[in-house]
């Protein structure tokens, strides 16, 4: 059972990743343009990123 | 919009560096070769450092260098790329950001990351109930461990609830939102408790699988509403509130409507509104006061004579001096009817909270006699107040918050594939109480433009080269009964007609005056004269809409009563409700005549959906139970009512009544559902029989069941439009 006072910790620190990239991926304006961000890949130039200009 | 040459620097936003900006909405937008195209040509204009579309929401970002910005130039340049385009001013920009909708969505993607991962460790004690290989200690570190995730989190994700909660008891009301911060609140505390001597009954995953159930349901409703009131704003703001105000040099500036004074002089192009009340100073042209007042018929206009703001200037430009501000002006008197109109409103109960006001004393006082009762039994305070939060935590409204919002999301999610938009879950539920539905005959039965019903089409064709001269509705039309062909060089006076040479000889097509027939008409109705002939007539009609016969019928036939309410005159609406095959109409009424009307119809206990465009049915549209305006409207229509449909067919109106009551069903269908399940859930958790394991299970289960019960309706023939 004292595996588990390694693995425990170590699955608390992977959703906790998992939390900190979702607050990540909110802050760069990922779900800011769904439709457009599905559509650009389309497109060759690679212009600005999502959070310029805003 | 017709402001692509004039000024638009009132809409100009500052960036932090000082870098002049501007938002505009962009319409038909719709691939990455609009992205493109759009992006590539705006940003290569002069002075223009970088512009950004964002598909989803039809928004160009356009940013200049330091000095001076063209927004003028950006406008024109998209009209030219073939899509329209009208600025956000710097106040609805700010309003367009989602602020409510961002705190939502973080709050559900906590309350998600916390409940899978307060499941993970709480599943090995499930699995320890029946494989008896679990020690106290393990269980109670799993406990420790699992509250550590769960804690934090259902504090942070259930703020959008106790906030709610502690708003309303400030009110001296309780909504939904007490019994479930009490239940989440109590759980934690209780589950704490428990944890730390010891016990075997800790609720920490079911503290925070709630709060992330009853977020889903907040989520929907509040994506529902976000959603329909987007797509309303940017209709409205495609009729934009714009004036063009003349400076003292005679020079034209772009100004925002709230902004234009009693006084300023104010220019009015052909094909545009007049933006307040004013009177003509200069220029003669004709006016359709369709909007305003539902008459078809344009009326002349010259200098001295007073408009109201809504009516459409056809034929040349005005200038005008505001009589009033916008605030002030024809509208504004509509507005505060609108206003009495959404007061009434407001007392509507929606479904969701009729059952609230049932469940919530119902709860408590389960709870509150599950404590006493096992008090009094000797169970003990911990026992007792353990057994009184798995009332509060299986009784607690998960399916009850998803019923209603999983069903409004689901059925007008179908509502807008078929191009209308609902802009709240109250009305869908109003809508599917109409028993009695009143038309406006000008643009809604009809479709606002005139045809020519009577007339020598051989006369027509002669008279056609004149007509394609003109702007005018009646030539225009005249000129779509030949087709194509030629035009003359004509000589347009505004407000009679044009004038041209016809076969060599002098010809004029206008109003009967102009080709000097005296005794003007009633009738919508155009005179061709070619010199040395007798002067011919050619009369037209609004056309009904084809599909509005079927679509009255279709209402008919659901037991419905129709009704015509219109301002236009007698005969013009006689002539519809005709063809239209309504037996009861009404001409001539004012916006408070309709109003009247609607509520006699309210005070015989019938319930009322209005199909109205104009300004002169905005009020009606807000004191109806229920209101619908076609897309073209008003904007003040499109606002007052509460939906819109952005196509040309009528017949989505029983479509939506239809689907309006298949809705209701599912909601009742959820809420027997519900009732079903805690009238086995409750009494098993007052006798202490739920353990935390059956607490998971029912209260997942129950939004499951409720949730895929909503989802069967967007089945059937909801075909895309």
């Amino acid at each position: 059972m004292t595996i588990l006072l390694i693995l425990a910790p170590l699955s608390m620190l992977l959703a906790g990743l998992g939390l900190v990239a979702f607050f990540w991926t909110f802050k760069a304006g990922q779900y800011d343009d769904p439709m457009g961000d599905a559509e650009r890949i389309l497109l060759d130039h690679l212009d600005a990123g999502p959070d310029d200009p805003v | 919009m017709t402001a692509a040459t004039a000024d638009l620097s009132a809409f100009l936003r500052k960036a932090p560096d000082g870098r002049p900006s501007l938002d505009l909405l962009v319409k038909g937008a719709r691939c990455a070769g609009c992205i493109s195209k759009i992006e590539r040509n705006v940003a290569g204009l002069p002075g223009v450092e970088a512009a950004r579309l964002n598909l989803t929401s039809g928004r160009l970002n356009v940013l200049w260098g330091l000095g001076t910005a063209a927004p003028g130039a950006v406008v024109e340049k998209l009209e030219s790329l073939g899509y329209e385009a009208a600025p956000f001013s710097p106040d609805t920009a700010q309003a367009a950001q989602d602020a409510d909708g961002r705190r939502l969505a973080i709050a559900l993607g906590v309350a998600g990351f916390g409940t899978g991962n307060a499941m993970m460790f709480t599943v090995p004690v499930w699995a320890g109930l029946f494989g008896q290989e679990l020690g106290d200690g393990t269980r109670t570190l799993m406990y420790w461990l699992s509250a550590a995730v769960a804690a934090p989190c259902t504090l942070f994700a259930g703020q959008v609830f106790f906030r709610s909660a502690v708003a309303s008891l400030r009110r001296g009301r309780a909504n939904m939102d007490v019994p479930i911060s009490i239940g989440v609140l109590l759980t934690l505390g209780v589950s704490f408790y428990e944890t730390a001597r010891g016990g075997p009954h800790a609720y920490f995953d079911a503290a925070i699988s709630l709060v992330f159930l009853l977020l889903i349901g907040r989520y929907l409703d509040h994506r529902l509403r976000a959603k329909a009131q987007t797509a309303a704003r940017d209709l409205a703001m495609m009729q934009a509130p714009i004036a063009m105000r003349l400076g003292a040099d005679g020079a034209e500036a772009a100004t925002p409507l709230v902004e234009i004074r009693p006084g300023d002089r104010i220019a009015v192009a052909p094909g545009q509104r007049i933006p307040v009340d004013a009177r003509v100073e200069e220029g003669v042209s004709d006016v359709d006061m369709a909007l305003v007042t539902g008459e078809t018929l344009p009326q002349s206009v010259a200098a001295g004579a007073f408009l109201p703001a809504g009516a459409l200037n056809l034929d040349a430009r005005l200038v005008m001096r505001a009589e009033a501000a916008a605030e002030d002006s024809t509208v504004a008197e509509i507005g505060r009817l609108i206003e009495a109109g959404a007061q009434s409103k407001s007392r509507y109960v929606r479904l969701a909270d009729k059952a609230a006001a049932l469940y919530i004393p119902l709860v408590h006082s389960a709870a509150a006699m599950t404590f006493i009762g096992w008090m009094v039994m000797g169970l003990g305070v911990r026992e007792a107040l353990l057994r009184a939060a798995a009332v509060l935590i299986v009784t607690c409204p998960c399916a009850l918050g998803l019923a209603v919002p999983a069903v409004q999301i689901t059925a007008c999610g179908r509502l807008f594939r078929r191009g209308v938009l609902v802009k709240s879950g109250a009305a869908l539920e109003r809508l599917a109480e109409v028993d009695h539905v009143v038309f406006d005959k000008t643009g809604v039965l009809t479709e606002g433009a005139v045809r020519m019903i009577d007339g020598d089409l051989a006369q027509a064709a002669r008279a056609a080269p004149l007509a394609r001269a003109s702007r005018h509705p009646l030539s225009r039309s005249l000129a779509q009964a030949v087709g194509l062909g030629p035009a003359v060089a004509a000589r347009e006076v505004a407000g009679q007609g044009v004038e041209g040479e016809i076969d060599g000889r002098k010809a004029r097509l206008g109003r009967a005056a102009f080709v000097g027939i005296e005794g003007a008409a009633a009738e919508t109705e155009l005179w061709f004269a070619v010199e040395g002939e007798a002067p011919v007539r050619f009369r037209f009609e609004d056309t009904l809409r084809p599909d509005a016969r079927a679509t009255i019928a279709a209402l008919e036939a659901m037991g419905i009563e129709v009704e015509i309410l219109s301002g236009d005159t007698t005969g013009a609406v006689a002539r519809a409700a005709e063809g239209a095959g309504v037996a009861h109409w009404r001409a001539g009424l004012t916006p408070q005549g309709k109003v009247a009307a609607l509520k006699a119809l309210a005070d015989r206990g019938r319930c009322t959906l209005m199909v109205g465009d104009g300004l002169n049915d905005a009020a009606a549209l807000s004191a109806a139970h229920v209101s619908f305006a076609p897309g073209s409207a008003s904007d003040i229509s499109l606002n007052a009512a509460d939906l819109v449909f952005l196509g040309e067919q009528l017949a989505v109106i029983p479509e939506a009544i239809a689907l309006a009551r298949k809705a209701r069903r599912r909601v009742q269908e959820n809420f027997a559902f519900s009732a079903l399940y805690n009238l086995v859930a409750a009494p098993a958790a007052m006798f202490g029989l739920v353990t935390p394991l059956v607490a998971a299970i029912a209260m997942s289960g129950s939004s499951l069941a409720v949730t895929l019960n909503a989802l069967r309706l967007a089945r059937g023939k909801g075909r895309p439009a």
